[in-house]
């Protein structure tokens, strides 16, 4: 060997330098996963990086969009024409079904307000593209071509024309990142809805499914049952498709049944996507009710003050529906 | 002089492209084949160029990488950090090797780099990954040859060092 070595590159052993920087980076590294799993540096940082990271997204997703473009400039046109023949179709149905329903929900409203529940059934949604972008979180992540400048906010729900798809989860000013319901963080409350049982769907592993590990064994499940969102929680309005069950087994620990389901949306074939704007309640759950007991004066008597209380407890007869206030107040 | 820029923005080509392609989002089926590009390119420049690669701008490319498309800002870092490290220290002897041993070199050290990440994202409290995640690491040695030669390719025609 006539090349000469340098010392950059030593054969054998490596020297003491640059396993010192080494360990220098490694640590730094770390130092930053820890900072950022405390504070969510990350999307801080991308927020603030977002002139920069925005464009590339929108670069790396013009592959997707130009296949998406090239099967449709070179599609068939019979298969155009068939598909449009059943979008209409299609459109048909479901405006046939809307003013069928339009009466029902006419009808709903009357007897909601009849019931004094300010709950509505209209939908305020915002129409949002999906960019093709791989975020590395293996399958469980979809960008949007909307943002914090269209007035996204974490937390909405996202929904396609067939079930719910997961919600907003991190905010740059022109786009978006949706945590989808298989992610396997990610829990949504449903009901079943033949039975009306309540219960939670999590992501599963895989990425494909959902999980329901906690049913009770006694309860009423079956193959083929349709999950509905249930509204508990407040952040899903109640009543969207979430997904179908596909098998129902006993837990290894034999004291809950596990059902799988299917999503109901299409997660991986979805283009456009509806982002809700109006969330059933906007802050967990709803505010509680005043209190609405016997009056103060009636509460049993404290040790304190026994005798204001002894002289008051014998007028009022209009509290004969609270045994326990005479019987606490007598003690 | 103008070679030497040249020569530069090739490096810096290439190491964006591998970035941008880390984006670009395959079918879903092909999902699992698809290697992680801004490693590959790494070693190739790593074993190749005399004194390019260094741990900092390792360490740099996986910080941006982080910020296009991490799931924590400092996990590929670490990871190209140590990828490049061992691609450094045994450089000599990586180079002389025949193709099919360097592409399993490879293989090992991409099969290190998905441990080095397994361990991050399960210590993160992240769930493990399903077993298709394993694949990636043999495409991209299968591919190493190809991109090998490629790269050589351009160098030759650009004559670049």
């Amino acid at each position: 060997m006539a090349r000469t070595r340098d010392e950059s590159s030593p054969l054998f052993a490596g020297n003491a330098a640059g396993t010192l920087r080494l360990i220098v980076y490694l640590g730094l590294a770390m130092v930053l996963m820890v900072l950022d799993q405390r504070n969510g540096w990350l999307w801080r940082l991308r927020f603030s990086a977002a002139a920069v990271v925005e464009p590339v997204y929108r670069l790396a997703g013009l592959p997707a969009v130009g296949i998406h473009m090239l099967s449709t400039a070179f599609g068939d046109r019979r298969q155009l024409t068939e598909q449009n023949q059943r979008l209409r179709e299609d459109l048909l149905l479901a405006n046939a079904r809307l003013n069928q329903m339009a009466a029902v929900a006419e009808q709903n409203q009357r007897l909601k307000q009849l019931l004094d529940t300010r709950r509505s059934l209209k939908l305020k949604v915002q129409l949002a593209r999906v960019i093709g972008v791989d975020l590395g979180a293996y399958r469980y992540r979809l960008t949007l071509n909307v943002g914090a400048r269209d007035g996204v906010k974490p937390g909405q729900p996202v929904i396609d024309a067939h079930g719910v798809m997961g919600q907003v989860r991190e905010v740059l000013p022109t786009t978006s990142v949706v945590m989808l319901l298989t992610d396997p963080a990610h829990a949504i409350p449903v009901v079943i809805a033949r039975s009306g049982l309540r219960t939670v769907a999590y992501g599963s592993r895989d990425g494909v499914q959902l999980t329901l590990p906690d049913i009770p064994l006694a309860a009423d499940v079956r193959v083929g049952d349709q999950l509905l969102t249930s509204g508990v929680g407040g952040r899903f309005p109640p009543g969207f498709p979430v997904g179908e069950i596909r098998t129902v087994a006993t837990a290894a620990s034999g004291m809950f049944m596990v059902a799988q389901a299917r999503p109901a949306a299409d997660l991986d074939r979805s283009d456009e996507v509806l982002l809700l704007h109006d969330q059933a309640e906007p802050d967990g759950p709803p505010t509680l009710l005043p209190s609405m007991g016997p009056p103060g004066d009636l509460a049993p008597a404290g040790p304190n003050k026994p005798a204001a209380h002894a002289g008051r407890t014998v007028a009022p007869a209009a509290a004969p529906a609270h045994p326990a206030t005479p019987g606490g107040a007598a003690r | 002089m103008n070679r030497q820029r040249l020569g530069s923005w090739l490096f810096f080509g290439t190491l964006v492209s591998a970035l941008l392609l880390m984006l670009v989002p395959l079918p879903l089926v092909l999902e699992p084949f698809k290697p992680y590009w801004p490693a590959l390119c790494l070693l190739y420049w790593s074993l190749e160029s005399e004194n390019r690669v260094t741990l900092g701008l390792a360490f740099s490319m996986g910080i941006g990488a982080d910020l296009l498309n991490g799931v924590m800002l400092g996990e590929q870092a670490l990871r190209l950090c140590a990828l490049v490290f061992i691609a450094l220290r045994f450089r000599s002897r990586l180079r002389f090797f025949p193709m099919w041993q360097q592409s399993l070199a490879v293989l090992v050290l991409l099969l290190n780099d998905r441990f080095l990440l397994l361990i991050v994202r399960v210590v993160a409290g992240g769930a493990l990954p399903p077993g298709s995640w394993w694949i990636s690491p043999f495409v991209g040695a299968a591919l190493w040859p190809f991109l090998f030669l490629l790269f050589d390719d351009l160098r030759a025609r650009l004559r670049i060092q």
